[in-house]
């Protein structure tokens, strides 16, 4: 259903009029075994602990969520997703419980201890680099060196 | 997320995503991701599907091992669930139409959350929690706040448009979540867009949020503009 053939012609037209700048270099970090990496979340779906700030209109911030977070919600301005599937099933888009799986498993080293969370809807790319500087040393400090990305 | 892949590794960071839009992907060429042709909303495919969440994953974090990049590949299945015939759906709980109750569309919305409830505290038993809740108000509180909305527009004087226009998104949030939560409790499977054309289409809740949008995407304030103009309704169940 994401194949832009399957798509209404205006959500066709939103989502390639959208600019998608080229960056003018590509950084590419390599690593070892994945079974040794320490791997942190982060998503763009917009949510966070129930007493947390929720996300607004154009908000380019992020929250942590720690490790352990069980009750999450779901502030995305965006409404032109589905939002049933997180209402049943976080992991449909923030998959935790799955990671936890292949850390106990031995598939990946440590998971990370806090996880992030940020809102992709209506951003210029460049607006979430100021998120990302920051949350890179976070993500150093907590000995990750891995991040694995979902979006919404 | 193909920019956010872009800084961390310049900041020396690996990074591995996922991409519900290839052609995004594809134009910006971040480090590794993964194309997977899943509905925008369901980045892994699937709620309570462990084993296809897994394949997911692997085939993710497969791209790890790759030696160059930039690597964008392709999720070769569709998820579960999304062939047209499992598309067929009727919520079994009768509502009053928005076109038979126009003159009295506020006890309607009443009438359709009271039947709605017992659905909605059985999901919120079986899931054992809720999404409802972002506005920090009950609910009857936050259809209120929606229903003052619609009949006095934007914020009042005396109200900082960020904080009312946070409020009254909040409170939005709280009445979908409610109704979805509600539905879905129901037996049987739920497919993503015939539940959302449900809500949309045939609820005196979706109906509200459309009067909402109207009323105030004429508004002075340009935030509450912003908020009625793409954060209330979506495209594709927004009235010409």
């Amino acid at each position: 259903m994401a194949r832009l053939a399957d798509l209404p012609d205006y959500e066709v037209e939103h989502l390639l009029e959208k600019a998608v700048p080229r960056f003018p270099t590509n950084p590419f970090v390599r690593g070892g075994p994945i079974s040794e990496r320490r791997i942190a979340l982060i998503t763009s779906a917009g949510i966070h602990g129930r007493g947390d700030d929720a996300f607004q209109l154009r908000d380019a911030g992020y929250r942590l969520i720690p490790g352990e977070a069980t009750d999450l919600v779901m502030t995305h301005s965006s409404v032109n997703f589905d939002r049933t599937g997180f209402q049943d099933d976080i992991n449909v888009v923030f998959p935790i419980d799955r990671f936890r799986e292949l850390e106990v498993n031995g598939t990946i080293g440590p998971l990370a201890s806090v996880h992030y969370a940020l809102m992709g809807a209506s951003l210029e790319p460049d607006e979430v680099q100021q998120s990302a500087r920051e949350i890179a040393p976070l993500l150093k400090q907590d000995g990750v060196d891995t991040v694995f990305l979902t979006p919404v | 997320m193909g920019a956010l892949g872009h800084y961390l590794e310049s900041e020396g960071l690996a990074t591995v995503g996922i991409s519900l839009v290839r052609e995004h992907t594809a134009a910006q060429q971040p480090p590794r991701f993964l194309w997977v042709p899943f509905p925008l909303g369901r980045p892994l495919g699937a709620p309570s599907d462990a084993k296809f969440q897994h394949r997911v994953i692997a085939a993710t974090l497969g791209l790890l091992d790759e030696p160059d990049g930039p690597v964008l590949a392709d999720f070769p299945d569709d998820a579960p669930g999304q062939d047209e015939a499992t598309n067929e759906w009727a919520c079994p709980v009768s509502f009053p139409s928005p076109e038979n109750a126009d003159e009295d569309w506020t006890d309607a919305l009443r009438v359709e959350m009271r039947a709605l409830e017992p659905w909605y505290e059985l999901g919120r038993t079986r899931r054992g929690g809720t999404a409802v809740g972002t506005s920090g108000i009950p609910i009857t509180e936050a259809l209120q706040r929606l229903l003052d909305a619609v009949e006095h527009s934007g914020p009042g004087p005396d109200e900082p448009a960020p904080t009312w226009t946070r409020n009254l998104k909040l409170a939005v949030e709280d009445l979908r979540a409610y109704y979805l939560e509600a539905v879905t409790s129901q037996p049987g499977e739920h497919p993503p867009t015939a539940v959302n054309d449900w809500f949309w289409g045939e609820t005196q809740a979706g109906a509200l949020l459309v009067r909402l949008a109207r009323t105030l995407s004429g508004d002075a304030d340009p935030r509450v503009r912003g908020l009625a103009r793409g954060a209330l309704v979506p495209r594709s169940h927004m009235p010409a």
